[in-house]
């Protein structure tokens, strides 16, 4: 592959102050840094309330890719790190989040922070990261009853996505509405393995069907994989589903329909969950330090 | 909390479950598992301390194939992990 | 009486023609398009032009492979049975080697281990199917991200210096662990041969579930690249003998099959 072609799979890195919130009326100030396979992200609480994100691309060197999350997060809020009484890391390179007080891991980080984006109500969380898939049962605080986690294989990940935007040359953030432009499903191709699906895809494509309907049997495949594991830890209202494949409607959609459950809809981006859940712990870490819990 | 190291491929569901409110961190199993599957980790999943029994990053995508001699396909099976654990924290989906 | 076997895998058809159970006329083979049976008759017309006869001298033609069920009764090839691809490898192999009771046969997209019991049967098999990186095209794929033809990959793997561990389970992931190996100065001879140790790894696995007893056949696509015999060799901790023609066993196995159909 030639170096100027573009990048199908290449996401924008983004952040976010939420306004008229101000640090120094703040009692605690804790952040959560989530550094995924794929993306990093940060948030910023003010109290246990959302003050400000960031989520960027993850870079080769962890450590690097956590100051500078931190670091974007943190712009425009007037805060430095040293103001930020507690910081916990997650995620895959959470060992590698410098000035982090503690780990915890990403499935307890986004029950907790699926607890504080969707409610108490939530049950059931699926995290469709970079690299993973996470089933996840939890309890009405937010505490983790039962997980299953998929890191072995693509299938069933955002990096088989990437593949698949790569392969028919459609932006990624735009590949979940293109599956949907069609106007009955296909048959799903394999559902198990990314090289295989893409070398059927590939041969569909040869035998002249859509880009859009090859996308169709693609996602289909995804969520039929997604839904395998999902029923091994079994699904319980309310549903819910955070990381970066939440945001694409492809998957969204079908999961709905062939699951039957409708997935409650996120009031902030979903794939802070992680980085949220990681700022709450912070909080209850550092009450415990100073005597409050 | 049920724990479900492992994953699922064509081929079928790959599995170890650990019931963590079951698991003591004796660490027996980590012992008893001549493939080096076990190990002890610090509970990562609250802000309490404590160690808990996990199926090592490594074989998590491998214990199909990891926990091969311990399930011949014909004969008898002895898990000597699932042996050691005296709580009855461990058990296998295949 | 002359036989034929076709074993339509995942990427090669191979068509074996046999006369009286006893002499191999002809092999041939040919990559599997769109229209599997289109591509398994190209094959097999071009077997008998190249041995000089003629369609209606075929007494019985029996499949096996993946793709078996496309020509299973399907003018113009008409194959009259369709075997299993564990029933075939093992009758070929049994009749090449009668002291063989492991059968490892790795193929495009299946990794399968075959216990033979007395008379060539099978007594128990394992496959490792739907998985990328259980079989052929794992080293294909890897080849693609080394930027080196397939064929050189065994043989750079046999000038390795250094063994590297490969964490990836996945193709995919292996691809991006080979960038970061490239990246990181690794030669492309020790990346290979890591690319082999973790394939063999796996496959020694799979088989290591029926258990290993000698005689030890490789058989299937991957038996021809030099590079997986040694790490595999090393893992089951086995001599390990490739038949001569290891890619054509299975079609090889179907024409005995068809010639024993025939003669009853």
């Amino acid at each position: 592959m030639s170096k100027q072609s573009k990048e199908f799979w290449r996401w924008r890195e983004y952040r976010h102050t939420v306004p008229e919130m101000d640090w120094h009326d703040a009692k605690i100030v804790t952040a959560g840094v989530d550094i995924g396979s794929v993306g990093s992200k940060s948030v910023i609480m003010l109290d246990g309330k959302l003050h400000a994100y960031a989520a960027i691309r993850t870079g080769g060197v962890s450590e690097e890719t956590a100051i500078r999350v931190l670091n974007w997060a943190l712009d425009e809020t007037g805060l430095q790190t040293k103001n930020v009484h507690c910081i916990v890391g997650t995620g895959y390179g959470r060992v590698n989040v410098p000035f982090a007080k503690r780990t915890i891991t990403e499935i307890a980080c986004h029950a907790r922070g699926a607890h504080y984006i969707y409610g108490p109500t939530v049950r059931t969380v699926l995290d469709i990261g970079g690299q993973d898939c996470k089933a996840i049962r939890c309890d009405e605080k937010g505490k983790v009853i039962s997980f299953l986690m998929n890191d072995k294989c693509a299938a069933g990940t955002g990096r088989g996505l990437e593949v698949f935007a790569d392969l028919i040359r459609v932006p990624i953030a735009e590949l979940g509405k293109a599956s949907l432009n069609v106007e009955k499903e296909p048959a799903p191709v394999s559902n198990t393995c990314v090289i295989f699906a893409k070398a059927e895809s590939v041969a569909l494509l040869r035998q002249g069907w859509e880009k859009e309907k090859v996308a169709a049997a693609y996602h289909l495949a995804m969520v039929n994989r997604i839904i395998d594991l999902l029923t091994k830890v079994g699904v319980e209202k309310d549903f819910v589903v955070t990381g970066g494949v939440a945001n694409n409607i492809g998957i969204i959609s079908r999961l709905e329909k062939n699951l039957g459950i409708k997935p409650l809809e996120p009031n902030v981006d979903p794939i802070l969950a992680g980085a949220m859940g990681a700022a709450l712990f912070a909080k209850a870490l550092y009450e415990k330090q100073i005597g409050l819990r | 909390m049920l724990a479900h190291y492992g994953y699922k491929d064509g081929s079928g569901d790959y599995f170890i479950i650990i019931d963590t409110d079951k698991c003591d961190g004796c660490g027996k199993c980590v012992e008893a598992c001549a493939y080096g599957v076990m190990e002890l980790i610090e509970d990562e999943f609250d802000i309490e301390d404590g160690s808990m029994a996990a199926v090592t990053e490594e074989h998590r995508k491998k214990i199909k194939y990891s926990c091969g001699p311990c399930k011949p396909i014909s004969g008898e099976r002895k898990l000597p992990c699932v042996l050691a654990c005296s709580p009855k924290a461990i058990s296998h989906s295949w | 009486m002359i036989t034929a076997g076709v074993d339509v895998g995942a990427k090669y058809v191979k068509v074996v023609l046999l006369e009286d159970g006893r002499k191999v006329l002809k092999r041939a083979n040919g990559i599997v398009g769109f229209d599997i049976l289109k591509s398994a008759t190209e094959v097999f017309e071009k077997a008998l032009l190249e041995a000089g006869l003629n369609h209606d001298r075929i007494s019985r033609v029996t499949a096996t492979g993946m793709g078996r069920k496309a020509i299973h009764k399907k003018h113009p090839l008409n194959a009259g049975e369709i075997v299993p691809e564990v029933i075939a490898d093992a009758k070929g192999a049994y009749h090449l080697l009668p002291a063989v009771k492991t059968i490892i046969d790795v193929g495009a997209e299946e990794g399968r281990g075959v216990k033979v019991g007395e008379g060539g049967k099978v007594k128990d098999f394992v496959i490792n199917e739907r998985c990328a990186a259980g079989a052929g095209t794992f080293i294909e794929t890897m080849a693609r991200a080394l930027e080196v033809g397939v064929e050189d990959m065994g043989p750079l793997a046999l000038k390795a210096t250094k063994a590297i561990p490969m964490n990836a389970q996945c193709c995919v992931f292996a691809e991006s662990e080979v960038v970061t190996l490239i990246h990181s100065k690794v030669t492309k001879e020790d990346i290979s041969k890591a690319i082999h140790d973790a394939m063999a790894g796996r496959i020694a696995s799979m088989v290591l579930r029926i258990g290993v007893e000698k005689e030890v056949v490789l058989i299937g696509g991957v038996a021809r690249n030099p590079g997986f015999l040694p790490p595999l060799k090393k893992e089951l901790n086995t001599e390990i003998t490739i038949p001569e023609h290891p890619q054509y066993v299975g079609a090889f196995g179907a024409s005995l099959l068809a010639f024993e159909t025939e003669g009853k």
